[in-house]
């Protein structure tokens, strides 16, 4: 059995809503977090991001100056200086289809929809630390893994070429954003 | 907190040369797994249970939430004054998508879910909405009045089910406006019929 120290871990939150972040300070410490930096816009986010080097980013979609999504990409920057490989956690009220494939295109680890709770915030958190998986770097992609899965039925055009892969089976983040409780 | 050199050294951990794998059309990167100093294993019996510690601690949050929850419909409020004195901009647009968005995600965590359902349609209108210009005003307004009286009157028609039925009624009057407005948009009408990634409760 395994269990997260999670005072060993660094977060940034970043949600323009107080009682959110509030929510998410309270849940994070009682998980045992020490470490939990806060911002309220995606500008204010990159440059802490910059700044503290976190362990894990949980992110808002929808937030001024710039939002969750652009935060996604500006961080998923291959060739930047910083950090492109942190976990980034969406945790967002958005909760259409549509939404889960843009966050998963622009680089996020985990897809987290509102109403949130404990036992959610921490599978996610749980499934960054404990199952990462490799990044991939296309022509216009650079973040996670987005295979989940083997099917062999799959036949869309956009296979990668070029050899085997390694394919760690996960939920897909379709099914994993299903997940409220 | 951790020291200067603790900090240091996992900031060049995290600097480590990733693992490169080339391919035709693609490249397989595996970062050094600087996380995994955080997991430890612990024997079965283990009773301590962060999930439950975290439930806890968001229960002694809960006497709030009332509060919080005005809040957040007096910044709905404002919003929507500023769209009937200036109309729809960017900036109006935005202020109104937002505040309807953050009811709509944070309202069953506060204890009030039928103002969730009423601000998820609020926030429906304004995404797919050809011309918010043309959106009939009292269409928005009956939404943002309906979620201040679902707040401010919780604990009389919330329980008579009225909230509910009220959340229910606005739904489908602003579907049926959406899916005309929306006629010759398949995109927009594919995203308005798809189901909800959250189970209704």
């Amino acid at each position: 059995m395994f269990r997260i120290d999670f005072n060993k871990l660094r977060f940034l939150v970043c949600d323009d809503n107080p009682h959110m972040r509030r929510i998410l300070r309270t849940l994070l410490h009682s998980f045992g977090a020490r470490e939990v930096y806060e911002a309220e816009d995606g500008a204010t986010a990159l440059e802490m991001y910059s700044h503290y080097v976190p362990d894990i980013v949980i992110a808002d979609w929808a937030m001024p100056i710039f939002d969750g999504l652009e935060l996604a990409q500006m961080i998923r920057q291959p060739d930047s200086k910083g950090n492109p490989y942190a976990p980034i956690i969406m945790l967002t009220g958005h909760s259409e289809k549509r939404r889960i494939t843009m966050a998963r295109d622009a680089g996020v680890t985990e897809f987290l929809a509102k109403p949130i709770s404990a036992k959610g915030l921490y599978l996610r958190i749980m499934s960054v630390v404990a199952h990462p998986r490799p990044f991939i770097k296309t022509k216009n992609y650079f973040g996670p893994d987005r295979r989940r899965n083997t099917t062999v039925a799959y036949i869309g055009p956009e296979r990668r070429n070029g050899g085997e892969a390694e394919i760690l089976q996960q939920p897909s983040l379709m099914d994993k954003a299903r997940v409220t409780s | 907190m951790r020291s200067t050199l603790e900090k240091y050294k996992m900031s060049r951990d995290k600097t480590l040369a990733p693992k490169v794998e080339a391919f035709a059309d693609h490249h397989i990167i595996t970062p050094p797994n600087t996380l995994r100093r955080a997991i430890r294993r612990v024997v079965d019996r283990d009773l301590d249970d962060p999930v439950a510690r975290a439930e806890q601690a968001l229960a002694g949050l809960s006497g709030e939430f009332k509060s919080w929850m005005r809040s957040e419909c007096d910044r709905l409020a404002d919003a929507h004054a500023a769209i009937v004195k200036h109309g729809f901009n960017e900036q109006t647009r935005s202020e109104l998508f937002r505040a309807a968005h953050d009811i709509k995600g944070d309202a069953s965590t506060f204890g009030f879910p039928t103002a969730g359902a009423a601000a998820e349609s609020l926030c429906r209108i304004i995404d797919h909405a050809p011309d918010l210009d043309r959106v009939p005003p009292d269409l928005i307004r009956h939404h943002i009045e309906a979620i201040q009286a679902i707040v401010r009157e919780h604990n009389t028609i919330d329980k008579a089910g009225v909230a509910r039925e009220l959340s229910s009624r606005l739904r489908g009057i602003a579907d049926d406006y959406l899916m005309h407005v929306n006629r010759d948009r398949p995109d927009h009408l594919e995203a308005i019929a798809a189901p909800s990634i959250v189970p209704a409760d």
